[in-house]
């Protein structure tokens, strides 16, 4: 029962660092331009079919594609910023999330289009590798995701703290009018954050491509749980969306022990209630 | 969020209840104009309807829900149970549905509005008590789980609910819709439906000029859960058949909030004008390209996309931007 308990909770410390990755991005994005973006899961789904045709078109391994994702991401998600919410930077807030929110749609379903909403696996040597500490099955793929996820916090964490872009990245995101005022060029600012958001949405993608079924609803399930990660941490608070996902994970596969597998959820997002109608700045909000 | 439209604001003259009575009287025989469309027209109707649900607390109180589905499967799921277990014919159901659709909203908005949640934040919440319900529903046996619940079969039966023929369905949708769009425009010429605007426009303001807030979100909130509940049961015993997903599932509730978003949120005609432009074209191309099960929500994300960067006030500003250009030519004719 105990190596139950424990096998579990490893296992949500685990995906929880990659909900922690997709909601770094999340809250990166909204930091800056105060948009929740709803088509983050469907680029971080863009991200898992990168990674899975550079697989099975040119048998790239999936942790080598990185190299590929994150500038390809980088650019899409700049290019998304530029061309579609810029122009609609200065209406009203809902208009952005419902912007969004269509182009959530959009993305999603032209991937059914092309690629059929079928279910894929991705047979790659790190699948169903494990190793065992005592009776606790650690699984390659599973510790490979959470590493690159901790990776990758890290390597954000120090752009923004130790450059001068991660400084006026997060000028703007703490005091908009006054970083304008200091010379920092918020319209860059914008695309660059939106960038390095998508880019953390699409690294996940690829985390998640070895033990994940792919197809192209896949980035719902994982976005679904970034907002409430990113709730959770507080909007907009990068270390928050980066224990929000921890603190998530480890929910999750408390809930799958002790509720029916399609209710596994229903604990985190009763702690999303809890925290929007208590705490909406978060734990870890300013 | 909309322009001006005051001079929409008064009742209609005589001439203009008789044009509307007249054009009602017509669409009651549009099955036979049309009757290889009648599916259509009550899709669009229904979800008209719902549209119009949603655009009350959404358009005009601006507290946009991500997650109305969760009124649809309550409506839905309270009618069918009642009729499997209980016996309860769907007529005594649906307004059951409606009660407890509204019981959910109000609690859903006691909590929300209590706490001052707005923007994304109540859209978020919406979002996450939809899916908790999807879950519930997902993994609860006695409501069908996720095969959904089967509604035993009474070929026409009125006690039932049922009929082997679509007209019935398409009148009750027609009925409805014509309901919620009545209901919209009283609201537009009442205190409360002012107080509503109020909310949107400047929160605080409105509650320091004395408004209760509070209290109107929730009345926004009770008919807005109420119709989509409502809705929730027409459409069960018009399919017969529910499942989690096609209830309580996320892409049910953006199906309910993007045609009034599209025909443009706070107006009265903005839901039906939505639907009547999105669902036949979701049904047509679903139709086209049956292999692509999800070719129309491409449409639907790229006209969503177009229509809020070019025509942030929906169709409808569209529409009467072309009223005051045309206004201000007959005048300067006039003169």
């Amino acid at each position: 029962m105990l190596t139950f308990v424990i096998q579990s909770l490893v296992n949500g410390i685990l995906i929880g660092g990659v909900y922690s990755l997709i909601a770094i991005g999340l809250t990166l994005i909204f930091g800056v331009m105060n948009i929740i973006n709803f088509a983050h899961g469907a680029l971080m789904m863009l991200g898992v079919f990168f990674t899975y045709w550079l697989f099975t078109l040119g048998h790239v391994d999936p942790y080598l594609s990185i190299l590929f994702v994150v500038p390809s991401m980088f650019l899409v998600g700049a290019v998304f910023q530029w061309s579609l919410i810029r122009p609609i930077m200065n209406a009203p807030e809902h208009n952005q999330l419902f912007l969004t929110l269509g182009a959530m749609l959009f993305l999603q379903n032209l991937a059914v289009f092309l690629w059929s909403p079928d279910y894929r696996i991705m047979k790659t040597p790190y699948s169903g590798v494990n190793f065992y500490v005592g009776e606790i099955a650690l699984s390659l793929a599973h510790l490979m995701a959470f590493g690159m996820a901790i990776l990758f916090a890290a390597i954000l964490y120090l752009i923004l703290h130790k450059t001068d872009l991660g400084r006026a990245i997060r000028a703007a995101s703490e005091e908009r009018t006054g970083a304008m005022l200091m010379g920092v060029n918020i319209k860059r600012i914008y695309w660059v954050a939106f960038g390095m958001g998508t880019a953390c949405a699409g690294v996940a993608g690829t985390a998640i491509t070895p033990f994940f079924p792919i197809y192209p609803y896949v980035g719902d399930i994982f976005v679904l749980t970034a907002y409430v990660v990113v709730v959770l941490g507080g909007l907009g608070s990068v270390f928050g969306a980066f224990l929000g996902g921890i603190i998530i994970g480890v929910a999750d596969s408390v809930g799958a022990m002790l509720l029916p597998g399609s209710m596994k959820s229903i604990m985190s997002f009763v702690i999303f209630i809890l925290i929007l109608l208590f705490r909406p700045k978060g734990l870890f909000g300013k | 969020m909309m322009a001006s439209h005051s001079h929409l604001r008064r009742g209609f003259t005589g001439t203009g209840w008789f044009v509307i009575l007249v054009v009602l009287a017509g669409l009651h025989f549009m099955p036979w104009v049309m009757p290889e469309h009648v599916h259509i027209m009550i899709m669009t109707l229904l979800f008209a309807a719902m549209g119009q649900g949603w655009n009350i607390l959404g358009g005009y109180v601006g507290q946009f829900s991500f997650g109305h589905s969760v009124f649809f499967g309550m409506g839905a799921y309270t009618s069918t149970l009642l009729y499997i277990h209980a016996g309860l014919t769907p007529w005594v159901g649906m307004v059951c549905a409606c009660a407890m659709g509204m019981v959910l909203g109000l609690s859903i908005g006691f909590l929300s509005f209590r706490y001052g949640l707005r923007g994304p934040f109540f859209a978020l919440i919406m979002l996450a008590f939809a899916e908790i319900f999807h879950m519930i529903a997902m993994g609860w046996p006695a409501v069908g789980a996720s095969h959904g619940l089967l509604i035993p079969l009474k070929g026409n039966s009125v006690a039932a609910l049922q009929f082997t023929t679509k007209e019935p369905f398409y009148f009750m949708a027609l009925w409805m819709m014509v309901g919620t769009l009545y209901l919209a425009w009283r609201l537009e010429r009442t205190r409360t439906g002012l107080y509503f605007l109020a909310v949107r426009e400047d929160h605080e303001a409105a509650e320091a000029l004395g408004v209760n807030t509070f209290r109107a979100q929730m009345v926004a909130m009770a008919l807005s859960a109420g119709i989509t509940s409502t809705a929730g049961t027409l459409y069960a015993q018009y399919l017969l058949y529910i499942d989690p997903d096609s209830t309580f599932g996320l892409l049910n509730s953006v199906e309910i909030m993007v045609r009034p978003i599209i025909g443009g949120p706070g107006t009265v005609l903005g839901p039906l004008l939505g639907s009547a432009v999105l669902t036949p074209l979701a049904e047509v191309t679903r139709l086209a390209f049956q292999s692509y099960s999800g070719v129309y929500l491409m449409w639907y994300g790229l006209i969503l996309m177009v229509v809020i960067i070019f025509l942030p006030n929906g169709l409808m500003g569209l529409i009467y931007q072309l009223i005051e250009k045309i206004r201000k030519k007959s005048k300067r004719n006039d003169e």
